[in-house]
């Protein structure tokens, strides 16, 4: 099929199989690297980037399901070029990227969370790295790092790392 | 290994009766009949591993028909395309049907949650899934829809086996139908909502064992309770011996629950699996299904 999608705000067309996954169109015709494939079933957030405004795993999303769709990857996150992110900046800053192949995922899904809640909870900045493995730094390094693109600091519970979700009870 | 693309059909859907159609169609002689695709958080998993069958694929994602939450004054109708995050967004969903809101914010990821819908969910019937125990506990019906027409039943009736539905070819899920309650007045009871998931770790995991409830009682005895559980059976299984057992007048006392506790242990049929135990997916549900009954004797208490 004939794919035409916007990609970082430029437009593209290529020649794909509509079965194709966005994660290959991405990284072969448009030679869109900075996505990476971790476990190419849904479960490590590694090829995570918006698609018209959401997060969605590239490795499930097939090529005839993002015509004429607005994608974002990390290539287009540094805006203007050159110019870091707040996100970018604070996984700079403190730590936050180490090998890197998670990165872009994370970075993306911070995008994510930050679009939808500009002001964050402890709680809610968890829940949108929820999704995205990283084997490197154990997690808290990439969690202060998105505290710290927050403008205000992120306030309310936040739970502790491995404690089970609090029981469900009941409503009045 | 991965899916050799040439072997595999795909199109997009433009409208509902094309679909159907298109659907209707005499399988092909090599690729077999269409196979609807949605959101793909399944599909596409099997795709990359090579464990999805080549053939004709037809993709749902573009019909407005299966799309949009309507509430009218005696149910909410969820189309079939509906995601997990529409779902949570939906402030009455989550204000009259905490379960399903619930589980929608534990199957998977946000990123899974955009893509995956509650129609796939349901199609896919893996024993496994996070919604179906909710869908159970509320009395959703569905409504099936193909060319010949439509037909309404009543979820409970549809998964008839490990992956084996009510769903004929050429039939897709339109929308689910869940049931309100009457708005709240002097004879209202309290109700409990309860849902918990078992996996092994908080996001992201599919769980061992899930266990969805909604109960009316008044602080004598349950009026209603409907019990469902996810992981512990070919389906997803609704328990109505249990529930037979939680019913009627009386307290719900030690010795009752652990009456409860014994026939909802005969009534599920847990296996070994890769996630789990069959001997510890039946010790949880009925811890599950003790601290049910510990949220009922705590909230349920004449007013």
């Amino acid at each position: 099929m004939k794919l035409c999608l916007t990609v970082n705000g430029t437009e593209h067309t290529c020649e794909v199989h509509p079965l194709a996954r966005l994660l290959d169109v991405l990284r072969e015709p448009l030679a869109l690297t900075g996505t990476k494939e971790g476990c190419g079933e849904g479960e490590c957030g590694a090829c995570s980037v918006l698609l018209d405004g959401r997060l969605i795993n590239s490795c499930l999303v097939p090529a005839l399901q993002v015509q004429g769709a607005q994608v974002l990857t990390i290539e287009g996150v540094a805006a203007p070029p050159g110019h870091l992110d707040a996100i970018q900046q604070a996984f700079i800053d403190h730590g936050g990227a180490q090998c890197g192949i998670c990165t872009p995922g994370m970075i993306l899904a911070a995008k994510a969370l930050l679009a939808k809640h500009p002001q964050p909870t402890l709680a809610q900045i968890r829940e949108g790295l929820a999704g995205n493995l990283c084997r490197c730094t154990g997690y808290i390094k990439i969690f202060e790092s998105v505290v710290h693109a927050c403008k205000q600091p992120p306030t309310g519970a936040d739970a502790t790392p491995g404690e089970p979700a609090a029981p469900s009870g009941a409503t009045p | 290994m991965r899916a050799y693309l040439p072997d595999f059909t795909a199109e997009r859907a433009d409208s509902l009766p094309a679909a159907l159609a298109r659907l209707a169609e005499a399988p092909h002689p090599r690729l077999g009949p269409w196979q609807p695709l949605a959101g793909g958080t399944d599909l596409m998993v099997l795709l990359a591993a090579g464990k999805l069958p080549p053939g004709r694929y037809l993709d749902l994602w573009g019909l407005a028909e299966l799309r949009g939450i309507e509430v009218t004054a005696d149910y909410v109708d969820l189309g079939a395309l509906t995601t997990y995050s529409q779902v949570r967004e939906h402030p009455l969903l989550a204000a009259e049907f905490p379960l399903l809101a619930q589980a929608a914010a534990e199957s998977g990821a946000i990123a899974i949650q955009n893509r995956g819908t509650l129609g796939g969910n349901i199609a896919n019937a893996s024993p496994a899934a996070d919604s179906p125990p909710a869908l159970l506990a509320y009395g959703a019906e569905l409504e099936l829809v193909a060319t010949a027409g439509a037909r309404w039943l009543p979820y409970s009736d549809f998964h008839t086996g490990y992956k084996k539905t009510l769903l004929q070819p050429g039939e897709l899920i339109r929308r689910v139908r869940l049931p309100r309650l009457p708005p709240p007045g002097p004879d209202t009871l309290p109700a409990v909502h309860f849902y918990r998931k078992v996996g092994t770790r908080r996001a992201q995991a599919i769980s061992k064992v899930c266990l969805a409830a909604f109960v009316l009682g008044d602080g004598q005895e349950l009026r209603l309770c409907r019990l469902a559980l996810g992981s512990i059976a070919p389906l997803p299984l609704r328990c109505l011996r249990t529930e037979a057992e939680l019913l009627g007048p009386g307290a719900l006392t030690p010795a009752r629950v652990a009456a409860a506790q014994a026939v909802l242990a005969d009534e599920i049929k847990p296996i070994d699996d890769i996630r789990s135990s069959a001997s510890y997916r039946r010790r949880v549900a009925q811890n599950l299904l003790a601290q049910l009954i510990g949220v009922c004797n705590l909230s349920l208490r004449p007013r």
